[in-house]
């Protein structure tokens, strides 16, 4: 408390002050989380009975255990949106990889416009080019596979992670282009065994946000372009259950957690980079 | 580096797998949506050329009021979410013990597949058991259970809120950096001039985040007015519709009742007003920073 210089201190009642707002606000940040940790904690019959009460009665990991069972298919759920969120990762890194740098080094005609045009792809939201992608999808016989989710996936993920990788590279002196081409090496080659690997930690931090970000927006193409129950991510699968009447909620509310506990703990391992990626995402030239 | 011709080609060709990728996923698809619009495709096969129809189509099936609910939605959608991101962001940043722990503690509803944590304000808004309807019972705020999506009115807020609960991360870490990159000195000089704390936020912190703001509220009315998920698992732009904001409209009419042109022609309103937007944002944007740099 005496090393804090004095424009920090606090009275005790702003202290108490700004507490109690830092509670209300992770109150109304954290509450569906911890409501859904508190039914997954219930049995059946005490989420169905009044009062309400907050905190479980007899509660138990049980429900952990057997949803296994009663959510037929759930691995394979998790492990579908893993495996597109993995795939539509790897796709975006070998577009985005020699794009941004092309955008970072070499002054082209057109290349303001072109960024910005990139950029502008933000602004839609597939929901609005949903009719002419099912028809493509159709014609292109990919409804109802893993890439109806995966090809759409990527454009929109596109944007971001040049933009992200564009501002990394940019800091790369370019004195070390230059030695390289004196030398003799060749663009590619400048690019691949020069730049690659001192790009390397950009290129991590923007595959692990294109990868959350791919995670987190399983809906809408998986909803439309594929009806197959064996190559649904996990809320495409959990969203089928919950239209029925005999839903297991306890154990559905388990399957979320387990489905959202990877990312939960990129949260704390990876916040550093998340927030440099999340700023860098608005335009801001 | 020489030949300057040679640099552009090597540039081009870096980026052509991206550019054709989006040419053929996104701006191949932006132009059959304006295509389709002015036709009468459907399942079937084939489809004519019906001129302006599907627009006079969708103002006699009173879109205007579409338009209109889509409207408020995204305004206190927007607003809330940055009342509340400012008021956290100012929260987040006065030093007070924990605060690097209470920035990561904001994040997982940003982080979190949106669609789960919307199934999980589902469970809260339900009357009979859930959080919301409960605890307002067992405080005796309310006399019996609320079922906040079966009424019109609720089901409008309630979708809101759940809006603002997933944009407000990002506002608020966004705006949190913005803060932080105050110089201190600007405060330090106010305080030793014997300025109180809210004085200096007014004073100093506001003005300062001006343009944060308005990027963030740019951005967030072009995202807010894109919100599908949250529409459509709470509610499906019910009860009787008072939910369907335009994306709604769209994908029930095409992807629910296969009407295709009629959907196209959605779509495209929205694009129009999506474009609009982008173009003031670039604007204000584009304003802001010429500021700055003078």
């Amino acid at each position: 408390m005496s090393t804090k210089p004095m424009i920090d201190r606090y009275k005790w009642y702003e202290v108490v002050g700004i507490y109690a707002g830092i509670a209300l606000f992770l109150f109304f940040v954290l509450a569906p989380f911890i409501e859904g940790f508190m039914v997954s904690l219930k049995p059946l019959s005490a989420l169905f009975s009044s009062p309400y009460s907050f905190w479980p009665k007899n509660g138990s990991l049980t429900a952990y255990f057997t949803m296994w069972e009663s959510v037929p298919g759930f691995w394979r759920y998790i492990a579908n949106s893993l495996f597109i969120s993995s795939v539509a990762t790897i796709v975006v890194l070998i577009l985005v990889v020699p794009a941004a740098y092309a955008f970072a080094r070499f002054p082209f005609p057109g290349r303001g416009p072109l960024l910005g045009a990139f950029l502008a792809v933000n602004m839609f939201s597939g929901a609005v080019l949903l009719i002419p992608l099912f028809r493509l999808m159709r014609s292109l016989g990919l409804l109802n596979t893993y890439f109806a989710m995966i090809v759409p996936g990527v454009a929109f993920l596109i944007p971001t992670a040049i933009w992200l990788l564009r501002t990394y590279m940019m800091r790369i002196p370019r004195e070390l282009d230059e030695a390289a081409w004196v030398d003799g090496a060749s663009r590619l080659y400048t690019l691949r065994r020069v730049i690659l690997p001192i790009a390397m930690p950009g290129i991590i931090v923007v595959a692990i946000t294109t990868f959350i970000g791919a995670y987190a927006q399983q809906f809408i193409f998986a909803l439309t372009f594929n009806s197959k129950t064996e190559f649904m991510p996990l809320p495409i699968g959990l969203f089928a259950y919950f239209g029925r009447q005999e839903v297991v909620w306890n154990e559905l509310m388990a399957a979320s957690f387990v489905g959202i506990t990877p990312v939960l703990i990129l949260i704390v391992f990876l916040q550093r980079y998340l927030v440099a990626g999340l700023t860098a995402g608005a335009v801001k030239q | 580096m020489t030949g300057s011709r040679n640099t552009s080609l090597f540039a081009l060709a870096l980026l052509a797998p991206a550019l054709l990728y989006i040419i053929g996923i996104v701006a191949y698809p932006l132009v059959d949506t304006v295509n389709l619009s002015f036709t009468n495709a459907a399942l079937r096969p084939t489809y004519d050329w019906v001129g302006g129809e599907n627009y006079q189509k969708i103002f006699r099936a009173n879109f205007e009021q579409v338009i209109i609910r889509t409207f408020i939605w995204t305004f206190f959608s927007v607003l809330l979410k940055m009342v509340i991101g400012t008021l956290g962001a100012v929260m987040l940043n006065a030093a007070v013990p924990g605060r690097a722990l209470f920035r990561i503690l904001t994040m997982p509803p940003w982080i979190v597949p949106m669609a789960i944590g919307i199934f999980m304000w589902g469970w809260m808004y339900n009357g009979q058991f859930g959080m919301i309807s409960g605890l307002l019972q067992n405080f005796g705020l309310v006399d019996g259970p609320v079922a906040w999506l079966a009424y019109g009115n609720t089901a409008f807020w309630a979708t809101i809120v759940t809006d603002v609960w997933i944009g407000v991360p990002l506002v608020t870490i966004y705006l949190l950096a913005a803060m932080q990159s105050i110089p201190r000195d600007l405060y330090e000089a106010a305080w030793t001039d014997g300025a109180g704390r809210l004085y200096r936020f007014r004073r100093i912190t506001l003005p300062m985040i001006i343009p944060a703001l308005v990027t963030m509220s740019m951005l967030s009315l072009i995202a807010t007015f894109n919100s599908f998920d949250i529409i459509w698992i709470l509610t499906r732009g019910g009860p009787s519709g008072s939910t369907t904001t335009m994306i709604i409209d769209t994908y029930r009419v095409a992807i629910g009742s296969y009407k295709y042109g009629e959907g196209a022609a959605r779509a495209v309103m929205i694009c129009i007003f999506l474009s609009l937007f982008c173009l003031a944002y670039f604007r204000v944007v584009g304003k802001i920073n010429t500021g700055e740099k003078a």
